[in-house]
């Protein structure tokens, strides 16, 4: 119930939004299809943890915050390598462990990773997902395992 | 006040497309696929994003602001679920990733 009314809510900012007309017709049109999508959503039976993680949104700025300053740095490394005459590359695959329950978390991990210019996740199995690395220091630096401990928290204590 | 927002603007423009540009000469430099992706992930993620910055300061407060966030929150959402799809069908048709230490072998 509450992920429902969260998720009309979210709907019709987004609606709001996007729409930018204020006139009561169209704000009470506004409302009637986002409760209809809501409806529909709640017959589909596609409203679940999965689909609308309210219990993880209340932590996930800090954990943005944290990632858009590991994809500045990579940015910075990965944009070096390519410029340098040398072209300093090591590729590597390594498999990292993803120790996360849920599903949900692992792909935050995974998309987190390949988001990480240097690093791309290329295949994931139940608890470790593979990935190749640009240069075999990327590859260590995933190893410290702080961003599977970040998103490990993410989950936890809902 | 406004000249300020103006020279931010432009430099995070600048430097976006310095970088999305920087993604371009790393496609055209690396020597395989799988290290061409993340070539292409700088100007996914740093390209995209500072220019998407710059634009939101030329737009100041108001909806269209809000809109270039959308665009970027979903850049961020599809293009890393994008890399890892072209990643993994190449490595279901068997192409093996170049490995090792290439200091000098790709000067060109």
């Amino acid at each position: 119930m509450l992920r429902a009314i969260s998720l009309g809510v979210a709907l019709y900012t987004l609606w709001l939004l996007l729409s930018g007309h204020f006139e009561p017709l169209l704000l009470i049109l506004g409302v009637l299809s986002c409760l209809v999508v809501v409806a529909v959503a709640h017959r589909m039976e596609v409203i679940d943890h999965e689909s609308h993680p309210i219990h993880i949104t209340p932590k996930l700025p800090l954990y943005w915050f944290w990632l858009l300053r590991q994809i500045v740095k990579a940015n910075l490394a990965v944009t070096k390598i390519i410029l340098s005459p040398r072209l300093p590359i090591s590729p590597t695959v390594v498999r990292v462990r993803a120790g996360q329950k849920s599903d949900l978390a692992k792909v935050i991990y995974a998309n987190s990773i390949t988001l990480t210019p240097g690093t791309v996740s290329i295949n994931l199995d139940d608890d470790h997902i593979e990935v190749h690395a640009l240069t075999n220091r990327m590859a260590a630096d995933l190893q410290t395992s702080e961003m599977e401990r970040r998103v490990s928290r993410l989950e936890k204590s809902r | 006040m406004a000249v300020a927002v103006e020279v931010a603007s432009w430099v995070a423009i600048l430097a976006g497309s310095f970088f999305a540009l920087t993604g371009g000469v790393g496609i055209l430099r690396l020597p395989d696929l799988f290290t061409r992706l993340h070539a292409a992930g700088v100007t996914d993620t740093m390209g995209a994003g500072l220019i998407l910055f710059g634009l939101m300061l030329q737009a100041g407060m108001s909806l269209v602001c809000i809109k270039l966030i959308l665009i970027l929150a979903f850049l961020l959402l599809t293009s890393p679920t994008a890399t890892h799809v072209v990643a993994k069908a190449a490595l279901h048709g068997e192409l093996k990733p170049l490995l090792g230490n290439f200091h000098s072998a790709w000067k060109t």
